[in-house]
């Protein structure tokens, strides 16, 4: 037991600032001074915050450290961590009201989101399987297995109402649904982590902050249609999600989380990755596919849909990390549970990542039905240097005039 | 059989489930036009040219790729929307092409233009850039100019069919091309020059190289004693050129067309087929006789001689070592005719007319010819025969019958039927069954190994001994063959292969039949048939039989197989680089 | 409509004609190139949104982009290219007075696209202080010979045939002197 825990974001946004080396500099000085034993540093995933980064939370107090800088390590461990005594200046300032420290889920940014599928980002430490089975991680994936047929997981997933999160909104339950219903000696399962609209990055959070979701929820999609073999695209220009997911996809073999016989259930699911070389075209499933075929990556004439006949000419349900993230817990805590959140015909929560001529630039996650202009100026603090708010680009691509954000 | 009670254009029709909406307009007389479709080897879905509009679908789809599943499904096919659509993805090919249509090989034969003018382009409508390329003049058998490109894919597909695959898509975009790998020339890669591109590209961006001019400066030379020779499938095509019916036999308007073209001998080459037959027979005979390697494979194809040296050098052994028909012919011009005519070969120009391009790069192949000298100077395609007769202001389909000189007039029904595939084996069947049961046999068609099946095979039993023989042709089947022999399986003893589907009636070089006819009828089915009609009416059938070749033994060769057949008659291959 | 979720803000110095084109550039150059709506498409639809912002547009062209942008949707083979003319489409929707203004007026209201734009500066609020001039990368900028009433040295001017618009000079002048437009 430690403690302190110090959570140092690891993501891309953090890391391009720098905050790997904040990590090293904090175990530096902790062991300096002894600290080494009673204080944890954990590189984590993305908090959302990332105009403020490189960003460090300390807990138990909570106290949300921003734009942390190399040399203001050696202060914060011998104030803060040493002696008790919270280093306010450095704070993130909207946490600090009259000299005391709030909450972060009291400040604008985060006080209206609603963290689902960007639960444990910011929370576990993405290399470690354990952090993640302590966020009751892979208990979707054995209660499917155990508890679920495989029309009950369909049928959950359609109560749920979940959309795919990739832009064009089909029923996942539905999506499954097809591809269950279609006989084949092999099926499989696919993740687009192709993620490649401008200014987008909510992929990549998940991607770099939880990786293990995405293996569990892939796993639970194979044992619903009949799949036993998956394949994540991911772009090779991120690197870190690459690095990690492939730890992750070690781990959960070594636990058995994938490969024969899981939980001694008779499933078997092993999944791949394969690089995307950089074409925005990929992001599109058939176009996918066929590159994971090893083909020049083209789009191809629907139908057949991939669901009939999709990688290798083989049944295929595809969908997109944000989708897959939001799984393990609609598993967990029931479709009903998930179908409260949102609006009437869009259900659960969206991640939006936030950028362009914005306060606070960043990752954030909001029921469906938020309206922009709460993004915009609450979450997202408005629009620097007192300009007016005129547009905002939803990608992949509407462009919506101020007047319509209502 | 499930029927479907469908709707298109308002009208009411009954097809078979999952019927493309292509299929389905062409059986009821309407025409959807294409650019990227090819039956079975091109269903891509990329020019949406074709796009239709099926109601309660989202969005138009590919009529060329969309299979028609439900009973009551609705199509139109001709909206004004549809129309305008159609029109404005012309106008923006036109946008990015070169437009010289006067001076394009293809004028008058080319799809995009066909499809402008029905459509009524205007082909200002769009301008903007334009991408440039070079052209791609390093092969002897054909010119690439990307800059008529219209990226249908149709060429990729053809490559990709024939196992070669050396041209597809670079870069992206706007910038998309077909070429070769990093940009090389075709001459730097493991083309083959079967010319397949070159009879599916919709418009003038593959063409074979025109050696026509050639022909006429040597006609023009009163030095140079001018031989023509034609090959067996080219009678079963030119008349396409002419807009006869696919499968005409124009024999006899050929032989008159060539003579007034001012050639100064007209040769059937089918008599270097029957010369082929009696050293292949022969040869075959001694390897199964003596142990030699077995299967032995045909060696007519020289695109197929050239994949097998790219691709398969290690089964360099398995081919005859007979030269081809046209180069067989071209030596014993030079030679035999030479000498009874009396000309110094040196002063003889042999032309031959084939249904390939490759054969382009056959007359210059290493240990072909002597002396310093080809067999055959110069190699026209059917195509480049037509475009002679064309501008010589001979009207074709006017043409009395004519008949070839001798002392190379007669080809023997075997010799004819090698334009098809299976031809050559069945010819080779009939001389090496007569020879080794010393009899006349009545029985001599071997139907089994014709039609158009991707490999053919049979045994027969030829005077007590067994032979399995296979027949294929396209590259992708004879590769099938081939890797059966590499693994030490193949169970046959004689192998006749043709580099290009369904044998030299679908040729490199043969007339160029637009995507809406190529999709809907069998070429390579209609073409044979007219070979096969060809072979039963004529007065020789086996190669043996023919009277020019029993002369040409007898005066001048010897035995098939002596010393001096092998000079002149046969040759040896090489490997070659992959890549 | 719903995106993937990446949501760009723009505030009023973006200018929408711009921001369109700037859209068409990544999909053009993004295309696979493999169906003729998109691969060519676009690229003509880019060519003339880069004509508008150099005040080479037309009112008819503007009709002309929004059918092509129609065609491009509904004829391309996929999601890239059905959706590629959106932000066209989008922009023309709620900012076509941008447009417009663009072509006929030759203005951008935002002042991004540098062909419509022409610096000034206001040689009464101009202090001559030439900090403008030393900043200048193409030293177009020098004194006038005008002094302003109650300053005491020439006001600077621009000669805006060698300019290349780079704005260093409204960015360093503390005096609000210079303004573009």
């Amino acid at each position: 037991m430690y403690r302190s825990n110090v959570l140092v974001c690891g993501g891309t946004g953090c890391t391009s600032s720098d905050s790997l080396k904040i990590v090293d500099k904090l175990n530096e000085e902790l062991k300096a001074k002894g600290l080494d034993k009673e204080v944890n540093v954990i590189t984590t995933g993305c908090f959302g915050l990332c105009a403020l980064g490189p960003i460090m939370v300390v807990y138990p107090e909570g106290s949300f450290y921003s734009m942390v800088k190399v040399e203001d390590i050696p202060e914060i461990v011998e104030e803060h961590l040493l002696k008790g005594r919270i280093v306010t200046r450095l704070l993130y300032q909207e946490t600090v009201e009259n000299d005391t420290v709030k909450s972060l889920n009291k400040t604008a940014f985060y006080a209206k989101q609603k963290r689902v599928a960007l639960r444990n980002c910011g929370v576990v430490d993405p290399e470690k399987i354990d952090d993640y089975i302590a966020q009751d991680g892979y208990a979707a994936l054995g209660k499917v297995l155990t508890e679920m047929t495989p029309e009950d997981v369909i049928q959950t997933m359609l109560d749920s109402g979940l959309r795919g999160r990739g832009g064009a909104g089909f029923p996942t339950g539905l999506k499954w649904k097809f591809a269950a219903g279609n006989q084949a000696d092999q099926k499989y399962v696919c993740c687009n982590a192709d993620e490649g609209d401008p200014g987008a990055f909510m992929d990549r959070s998940v991607l770099e902050g939880d990786p293990h979701v995405l293996i569990e929820a892939m796993a639970i999609a194979a044992y619903a249609i009949g799949a036993d073999k998956g394949r994540v695209y991911v772009r090779a220009e991120y690197p870190i999600a690459v690095k990690r997911l492939q730890i992750a996809i070690d781990q959960a073999r070594e636990y058995g989380l994938l490969g024969e016989d899981i939980f001694g259930t008779g499933f078997n699911f092993d999944l791949e990755l394969r690089l995307g070389a950089g074409a925005f075209v990929c992001g599109e499933e058939t176009a996918l596919m066929t590159s994971i075929e090893g083909k020049r990556g083209e789009p191809r004439p629907r139908p057949p849909f991939p669901a009939v006949k999709g990688l290798y000419q083989k049944p295929t349900i595809l969908n997109n990390v944000e989708t897959y993230a939001n799984i393990p817990q609609i598993i967990l805590k029931g479709a009903d549970w998930f179908a409260s959140m949102g609006t009437e015909k869009s259900k659960g929560t969206k991640v939006f990542a936030l950028g362009g001529k914005i306060e606070h630039t960043g990752l954030v996650e909001v029921p469906m039905g938020t309206t922009l202009r709460e993004i915009v100026e609450e979450i997202g603090g408005g629009i620097p240097n007192g300009k007016k708010f005129k547009a905002s680009i939803f990608l992949s691509t509407t462009i919506t005039s101020s007047k319509s954000a209502q | 059989m499930e029927m479907l009670n469908i709707k298109i254009n308002g009208k009411d029709y009954s097809v078979e489930k999952n019927t493309t909406i292509l299929e389905a307009c062409h059986q009821f007389g309407i025409k959807v036009p294409t650019l990227c479709y090819l039956k079975d080897i091109n269903e891509i879905g990329a020019c949406r040219m074709c796009l239709c509009e099926v109601k309660g679908a989202r969005g138009l789809v590919a009529a060329c790729v969309y299979p028609i599943e439900r009973e009551g499904t609705e199509i139109f096919t001709n909206t004004p929307q549809i129309r305008k659509y159609r029109k404005m993805n012309l106008e923006h090919l036109l946008s990015n092409h070169d437009k010289k249509c006067l001076s394009c090989p293809r004028n008058d034969n080319c799809e995009l233009q066909k499809l402008c003018l029905e459509y009524g382009v205007d082909e200002e409508k769009f301008q903007g850039e334009e991408t440039k390329y070079k052209e791609d003049k390093s092969t002897l058998h054909l010119v690439r100019n990307n800059n008529k490109c219209i990226l249908c894919r149709r060429c990729v597909a053809a490559c990709k069919n024939q196992y070669v695959s050396v041209i597809g898509a670079n870069n992206r975009g706007f910038d998309t091309a077909i070429s070769c790998a990093f940009d090389q020339d075709l001459d730097q890669v493991s083309c083959v020059s079967c010319g397949q591109c070159t009879v599916v590209c919709p418009t003038g961006a593959l063409v074979e190289r025109d050696d026509t001019a050639k022909v006429f400066e040597a006609i023009a030379d009163p030095t140079k004693h001018v031989v023509v020779h034609t090959a067996p499938s080219i009678r079963a095509t030119l008349g396409e050129c002419f807009g006869m019916p696919i499968g005409s036999n124009v024999t006899g308007k050929m032989a008159t067309a060539l003579h007034m073209l001012g050639f100064d001998k007209v040769f059937d080459t089918n008599f270097g087929a029957d010369l082929t037959i009696m050293e292949e027979g022969t040869e075959f005979i001694h390897r199964v006789k003596e142990g030699g390697t077995l299967p032995m494979i045909t060696s007519c194809s020289p695109g197929w001689i050239k994949f097998c040296e790219h691709y398969y050098p290690d089964l360099i052994p398995h081919l005859s070592t007979c030269k081809s028909p046209q180069q067989m012919q071209g030596a014993m011009i030079k030679s035999y005719y030479a000498e009874k005519a009396g000309i110094d070969p040196k002063d003889i120009v042999v032309v031959s007319v084939m249904p390939c391009v490759a054969k382009k790069f056959e007359i210059k192949r290493d240990n072909q010819g002597r002396d310093g000298m080809q067999d055959n100077d110069i190699s026209i395609s059917t195509r480049e025969l037509a475009k002679m007769i064309k501008t010589a202001g001979i009207q074709f389909t006017e043409l009395e019958d004519g008949e070839f000189d001798p002392i190379m007039a007669i080809g023997s029904g075997a010799g004819t039927i090698f334009g098809a595939s299976g031809g050559v084996m069945e010819a080779a069947l009939r001389t090496v069954a007569d020879i080794l049961t010393g009899e006349d046999l009545a029985e001599f068609e071997y139907k089994e190994v014709r039609g158009m099946d991707d490999v053919k095979e049979a045994t027969y039993n030829v005077a007590g001994i067994d032979v399995n023989v296979a027949v294929t042709s396209g590259l992708k089947n004879a590769a099938k063959l081939l890797d059966e022999i590499r693994a030490g399986k193949s169970k046959y003893h004689f192998i006749e292969v043709m580099c290009c589907p369904g044998g030299c009636i679908n040729g490199g070089g043969q007339p160029i039949q637009p995507g809406h006819v190529r999709n809907f009828v069998d070429l390579r089915e209609k073409r044979a048939e007219a070979l096969y009609d060809d072979d039963r009416h004529l007065p020789f059938r086996k190669s043996h039989d023919n009277p020019e070749i029993k002369a040409i033994y007898d005066e001048y060769l010897g035995e098939p197989g002596s010393h001096k057949a092998h000079e002149l008659l046969h040759t040896s291959y090489v490997k070659r680089k992959k890549y | 409509m719903m995106g993937s979720g990446g949501l760009i803000v723009m505030d009023e110095t973006t200018c929408m004609v711009d921001i369109a084109k700037f859209f068409l550039e990544f999909t053009v150059d993004e295309s696979c190139g493999k169906c003729t709506p998109c691969r060519i498409g676009t690229k003509r639809l880019l060519e003339m949104l880069d004509k508008i912002t150099k005040g080479q547009g037309t009112l008819e062209m503007i009709d002309e982009m929004e059918e092509l942008c129609y065609f491009i949707k509904a004829n391309s083979l996929c999601g890239l290219g059905q959706t590629a003319p959106n932000p066209v489409l989008s922009t023309l929707r709620y900012f076509r007075d941008e447009y417009i203004a663009h072509v006929v007026d030759h203005k951008c209201p935002a002042g991004v696209c540098k062909d419509l734009l022409e610096f000034h500066i206001d040689k009464d609020k101009c202090i001559g202080c030439g900090m403008c001039a030393r900043k200048c990368p193409v030293s177009t900028i020098h004194p006038s010979d005008y002094i302003a009433p109650g300053k005491k040295k020439p006001a600077y001017q621009i000669d805006t045939s060698k300019c290349v618009k780079c704005g260093a000079c409204i960015d360093n002048c503390k005096f609000g002197a210079v303004s573009k437009g």
